[in-house]
């Protein structure tokens, strides 16, 4: 019999730790096919982050360095100078990337550095129990943000990739989201693009994914899904942000 | 003596390299190259910005060589930890204020098992301070500044030709254990011209290999490098291996000089450049027929604790003379164990003594104790 559906190589057998519904496990999932597609499994290096991917090693069988919280452009810049034919990428949650980590990720954009980052944004500091993160958007409930952000106590979420967007050294920036199918496929085209940008050593690439946490946004994996598409999208609309690859005329 | 000086050891290898008259901060860096350095990452800093400036110069000129000027010392210890898990001799450089942002990255370095070489050519602190020689770091530097059970290995040269020297032996250091070094200079040491001899550059070759390090998983199971560890079992086992290693370390890296200690009633202890002055002083008071003599501890971690306390059976009379408001004072006490009188002198914030001044606490403490 013909397999047509099976784990991707490039996945351990470990079952995943993440909740139901969760983005995560099918970011791993998408992220691991397309190093399989691309047949990347023997040169790629990801970093992962401190989040609830913190363990993102046990999943992925390929070789992977560990950050510390907001760190891992700078490390993957360590590791991707030091190995320039291989390909590096971060996988960074949106507390990781844009509140502690901001300065590393718009720097390694600015130097143009041949990475490529998969930017989880589920709006709330996962692992620590749904605290407000720098993506919360007006009036989210979470545990540090009671009766829903206000931007006069909290200011306002921050589109990190906008401004990614603008940096000179990045080549590619695109959001997307893992909620319908048809969004997990663009997701996954995505991720490859932006694999494919490194490889032609175009500069920076990111990919930020619209990922539900229902634990804490305190949903079903469902509604989750459509709070994505029926909220959390007017905040941070889906789409190319950047190209300067020259596959498709350059958006900026 | 039971160990064989530093110095002792280091001239059965040398060769008949011309010396060269260079400035402290560039003797490390041509040293770190030489011993393989291929990755620099940093920030500028007073007084160390001369080791930057000339890694910027010379790695460009390498085939592989990489600088980055980073956006902040914190970028740029996590630049090491990236560039140390592909496996290349790494190295960065700072001074008090970078030094403890780079702490975070030092605790992971440390967790992580990596090695790498960290320069500190320490100024006057706390704070901003100022931008004069100082040795207040000296807590930092073998505290372990970041969080966790750890040990970083300290060195602490005290002139041009120990810098290149321990730049060499940093970095075999850290590969060996897999830990970081740092170099606990000053802004003097890092400022001051003196003629060096280089080791001849080690091929990148005979480096040692790395069969842990992060390169892709080509023809051999994928690896991971982490630092998490949430079993508390698995994380208890973690500690103990580390702690293994580092008294592996404390036993075997041990690096101290004596000088006129034969026969001295009193001893000096000071490191890297307060040694220096503290043996202008003691040959002065040499002169005037006083028994006096220096213990300099060359590794600042591991301290040299048994040497001090084997001195204490003959000596009772110490005086610890650093630059700082007393710091390695409290591992002299350590180490006597109540077995000796200690007198500290400091000068802290950047006030460089003359060995003239120092010779004059000697001289004091001397006749007070009636040792003359
Ligand atoms: C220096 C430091 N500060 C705080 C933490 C605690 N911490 C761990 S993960 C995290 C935030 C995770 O949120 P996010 O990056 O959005 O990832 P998610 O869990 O949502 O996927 C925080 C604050 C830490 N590990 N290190
Ligand atoms: S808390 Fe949220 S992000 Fe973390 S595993 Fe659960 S659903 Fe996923
Ligand atoms: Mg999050």
């Amino acid at each position: 019999m013909k397999k047509v559906f099976t784990r991707p190589k490039s996945l351990k057998s470990a079952p995943f730790h993440y909740c139901p519904g969760c983005g995560h496990s099918l970011l791993h999932r998408i992220i691991g096919e397309v190093i399989d597609e691309m047949g990347l499994q023997e040169r790629i290096i990801g970093v992962p982050p401190a989040g609830c991917a913190v363990l993102a090693y046990n999943y992925f069988d390929i070789d992977m360095g560990e950050a510390s919280h907001g760190r891992a452009a700078a490390l993957a810049t360590g590791l991707k100078r030091a190995l320039p034919d291989r390909i590096v990428f971060t996988y960074q949650g949106d507390g990781d990337i844009a509140a502690i980590g901001t300065a590393e990720t718009i720097h390694a954009a600015a130097r143009g550095e041949n990475i490529t980052t998969i930017f989880v944004n589920n709006g709330v500091y996962g692992m620590t129990g749904g605290q407000m993160a720098p993506t919360s958007i007006l009036g989210q409930n979470t545990t540090t943000s009671p009766g829903g952000r206000k931007e006069k106590r909290d200011g306002f979420p921050i589109n990190l990739s906008e401004m990614l967007a603008i940096a000179k050294g990045s080549a590619y920036v695109e959001r997307t989201a893992v909620n319908s199918p048809s969004n997990i496929l663009k997701t996954k085209r995505a991720i490859a693009k932006a694999f494919q940008v490194q490889i032609k050593g175009a500069g920076f690439s990111l990919v930020e994914v619209l990922s539900p946490c229902p634990t804490n946004w305190k949903m079903s994996p469902v509604e989750a899904c459509k709070w994505i598409d029926e909220v959390m999208t007017a905040s941070f609309p889906l789409g190319v942000l950047k190209d300067f690859t020259g596959d498709k005329k350059d958006v900026h | 003596m039971a160990f064989a000086p530093f110095h002792a050891r280091r001239s059965q290898s040398r060769s008949t390299v011309p010396k060269v008259l260079m400035r402290g901060n560039h003797v490390v860096a041509e040293a770190a190259v030489r011993a393989g350095c291929r990755f620099y990452f940093g920030y500028p800093i007073t007084p160390q910005n001369e080791i930057p400036e000339y890694m910027s110069e010379r790695l460009s000129k390498i085939e592989g060589g990489v600088f980055i000027q980073a956006e902040s010392e914190i970028a740029s210890i996590h630049m090491v930890i990236g560039a140390s898990m592909a496996g290349g001799r790494v190295m960065t450089s700072s001074s008090g204020p970078g030094i403890s942002l780079k702490q975070e990255g030092i605790s992971f370095l440390s967790g992580l098992e990596l090695p790498a070489v960290i320069v500190n050519m320490s100024r006057g602190g706390p704070g901003l301070g100022n931008i004069a020689p100082a040795q207040s770091d000296y807590f930092q530097a073998t505290r372990g500044g970041g969080h966790g059970d750890y040990r970083t290995i300290v060195l602490a040269p005290n002139s041009g030709q120990e810098l290149a020297d321990l730049t060499f032996e940093a970095f075999d250091l850290a590969d060996k254990y897999r830990t970081p070094v740092v170099i606990l200079g000053d802004g003097m040491l890092g400022q001051m011209m003196e003629p060096v001899e280089f080791r001849p550059e080690i091929p990148i070759k005979k480096l040692p290999h790395k069969d842990w390090a992060l390169t892709g998983a080509k023809g051999r199971p994928s690896r991971f490098i982490r630092s998490l560890i949430l079993d508390p079992g698995e994380e208890e086992e973690h500690n103990w291996k580390l702690m293994r290693k580092y008294e592996k370390i404390a036993r075997e890296e041990l690096r101290w000089e004596a000088f006129a200690a034969d026969d001295a009633k009193m001893l000096v202890v000071a490191f890297g450049t307060a040694a220096r002055i503290a043996k202008g002083a003691v040959k002065r008071v040499r002169e005037q027929g006083l028994k006096v003599g220096l213990i300099r501890p060359i590794s600042l971690w591991p301290f040299p604790f048994k040497a001090l306390r084997d001195f204490s059976k003959k000596v009772k009379h110490f005086i610890v003379f650093e630059m700082n408001m007393g710091q390695m004072v409290e591992d002299v006490r350590l180490a006597l164990e109540g077995g000796g009188e200690v007198h500290f002198y400091g000068r802290p914030g950047g006030i460089v003594p003359t060995p003239l001044e120092v010779s004059r606490v000697i001289t004091s403490q001397y006749y007070q104790k009636r040792l003359g």
